[in-house]
């Protein structure tokens, strides 16, 4: 069974404080749906109120078309997974694996079998007896995934569960996610601060800065259109230069930077700008090439440079002190950096976003 | 012994001779003078003859388990029931105790520990502190006046329309189960506050969200969590109420007496050292049996119960 979850302009205020803002959504069923943001973005909140530890102060939240205002978090057809597993110390895997049955009234014979099936399910046999703290994070990464799993929910609910491990074991759980999401076919919503995880396993992602959804779409829409600010720059690595709007032709616009480079780029989802607008054109490290002909070219002073094997990092300066990093795929040729440690660059319109000024992430 | 002193060696590699030897020497007068010495010539006075000064050391002065046999057969003609019965209630009574302080302090320490905001865990801890600044033996004076006949509680009960004549509280020994109860919350509560405490709240939520009722998550996340918090309270409570002095004798009815105070009559009215040791090493060993109990019971090691 999959159901579907609609966020119908969900606001949740504490306080003074809005946690989220105005968020509104539909979840098809069995989709693979991420919430990514920074912390303190309130995709936490969210997940909470759609298991039902939260209640909306605006706005409902339908699971399967039906409102879930007033039902707790044991009435309603999820099962979430916490951030830290919150597995029980003191039981052992099955026991835990059983518990949500134990609550049920399952029989023990019953339990126990259910158990080695998940036990199955999850590639753990022959650990039923264990104890929890007896097993690596990875394995019980998957006893908590069995543990939600137990009682056939609808909806999984997983809150950054991978941020505890180390980079190696992570980047395999994402394959490993994906598969047991497509083996049995449920809804997942998936929290994450960590744009590799989001994009690898996600049908959807729903981008969140401050309580607001900034943008939702499938992840080459995400990295390759942002519609916002905030989107270019939280997710992927990208440039981010200050220009002027000078004139808009349909879909592309003119813009200039600084130090009277005219600059040509796309305007997000069609927007309309007034010449004289202050923006933002975003261009991520790998669309830089070098180029001596051809829209969007400048000269650049070679400032770092760090070697990656496959990649080169070079930073760069340009003559109106606007900074850039460019990424050279290491392909056996010299990069055609002049003596003087000049770089003739080029980016192509089509790969170049010019958005209104916003906020942009940190770091 | 090699063993041991290979153990102190970090102790001066890390501070020196001068403060290893002041450490060493401390953590042994503590446990030699302190601990050990009374408690091995305890022992070894319970096992002597009640002589005067004068025939110590001499002729008379051999060991003997006449002291022990007195508890158990009194004068000779059957069991010193009487003796017996009040060690029995003792050990009874304090139980009791012990588990009413657990029902008492279990949700107290739980409310302290994930319930409560805090700002007002930080009063509730005031407010359980507080009154210990006072003496207990002031402490059991006070439960003798709430108590009294003309006390809150009779006061309240009338006027509410409980009951219409003063109930005997201290001769029904209510007062003394109140005020052994009180006596010893902070030792019931602090140590299970301390287990429950590193609780992860995400375990009580994930429990709720699994569908768990309250009684459930307790029984199966939280008590377990807190099971060595309350062995070793009880552990303590248990000793504490049975060696409880103050209290019994001012709360306690008139036809009751408490085993410590037969072996304060020991030492002091009856001037029977001897006999009072041996008295107080049979309460000791009852301790002792308890903690055991205790450990079978909850099924924790000793360490746990320390901690």
């Amino acid at each position: 069974m999959t159901k579907t979850i609609n966020l119908d302009h969900v606001s949740i205020r504490f306080g003074a404080h809005l946690a989220v803002d105005d968020a509104h959504l539909d979840i098809a069923g069995g989709e693979f749906f991420s919430f990514l943001g920074p912390s303190g973005c309130g995709k936490t909140t969210l997940l909470r109120c759609v298991s039902g530890f939260i209640q909306p102060t605006e706005g409902r939240v339908l699971i399967g078309g039906q409102d879930m205002k007033g039902v707790g978090p044991n009435k309603r057809p999820t099962a979430l997974i916490f951030q830290n597993l919150a597995l029980f110390p003191l039981m052992s895997v099955a026991e835990n694996i059983a518990f949500p049955l134990e609550v049920r009234g399952v029989s023990r014979k019953q339990r126990r079998k259910r158990a080695e099936e998940l036990l199955d399910l999850i590639a753990l046999p022959g650990t039923a007896d264990k104890k929890v703290t007896e097993l690596s994070g990875g394995q019980r990464q998957r006893v908590a995934i069995a543990r939600a799993l137990a009682v056939e929910p609808d909806i999984l609910l997983l809150d950054e569960p991978l941020s505890a491990l180390d980079l190696k074991l992570r980047q395999h759980m994402r394959t490993e996610l994906r598969e047991i999401q497509k083996r049995v076919g449920l809804t997942f919503i998936y929290i994450t601060h960590d744009q590799g995880e989001a994009l690898t396993m996600s049908d959807r992602v729903a981008v969140m800065s401050k309580g607001v959804i900034e943008q939702v779409a499938d992840p080459v829409t995400l990295y390759d259109r942002p519609k916002t600010s905030f989107v270019a720059s939280f997710v992927g690595e990208t440039n981010a230069i200050p220009v002027t709007i000078t004139e808009r032709q349909d879909e592309m616009v003119v813009a200039e930077a600084g130090g009277g480079i005219i600059l040509r780029g796309m305007s997000a989802g069609g927007r309309h700008y007034r010449p004289g607008e202050q923006c933002l054109a975003f261009i991520r490290p790998e669309q830089l090439r070098p180029a001596e002909t051809g829209d969007n070219v400048l000269a650049a002073r070679v400032v770092g440079d760090e070697f990656e094997g496959n990649l080169r990092h070079l930073s760069l300066l340009t003559a109106s002190g606007q900074q850039l990093r460019m990424a050279l795929v290491n392909d056996g040729r010299p990069a055609p950096i002049g003596a003087d440690g000049i770089i003739a660059i080029g980016f192509a319109p089509a790969q170049t976003w010019v958005l209104p000024d916003g906020p942009l992430a940190k770091g | 012994m090699n063993r041991a002193l290979a153990d102190l060696r970090p102790l001066f590699d890390r501070y020196g001779l001068g403060v290893g030897l002041f450490i060493a020497g401390a953590v042994t007068l503590w446990v030699f003078i302190l601990i050990v010495l009374p408690q091995v010539a305890m022992v070894v006075i319970s096992f002597s003859h009640n002589l005067p000064p004068a025939e110590r050391g001499g002729p008379n002065d051999v060991y003997t388990v006449s002291h022990y046999a007195y508890f158990l057969f009194g004068q000779g003609d059957g069991f010193n029931s009487l003796h017996l019965q009040i060690l029995g209630k003792t050990v009874l009574a304090s139980a009791l105790v012990t588990l009413f302080d657990v029902i008492l302090c279990y949700p107290i320490a739980y409310m302290l520990a994930h319930g409560a905001r805090p700002s007002v865990a930080r009063l509730m801890v005031m407010g359980l502190i507080v009154p210990y600044w006072v003496n207990e033996v002031l402490r059991a004076f006070a439960f003798r006046i709430i108590f009294g006949s003309t006390g809150l509680v009779n006061g309240l009960g009338m006027s509410m329309g409980l009951w219409s004549e003063p109930i005997d509280f201290i001769r029904e020994d209510i007062a003394l189960y109140a005020g052994l109860t009180y006596a010893y919350i902070l030792l019931m509560i602090f140590p299970i506050y301390n287990a429950v405490e590193a609780l992860d709240r995400n375990q009580i939520e994930a429990a709720r969200d699994m569908g768990a009722s309250w009684w459930r998550i307790h029984w199966r996340v939280v008590i377990p969590m807190a099971k060595p918090g309350i062995a070793s309270g009880c552990t303590m409570v248990f000793m504490l109420t049975t060696g409880a002095m103050a209290a019994p004798q001012i709360l306690g009815g008139p036809s009751n007496l408490w085993f410590t105070q037969l072996v304060y009559q020991w030492f002091n009215d009856a001037s029977n050292w001897p006999r009072g040791s041996a008295y107080a090493v049979i309460l000791v060993g009852v301790c002792i049996l308890f903690t055991f109990l205790m450990m079978r019971v909850f099924k924790v090691k000793i360490g746990e119960i320390g901690r």
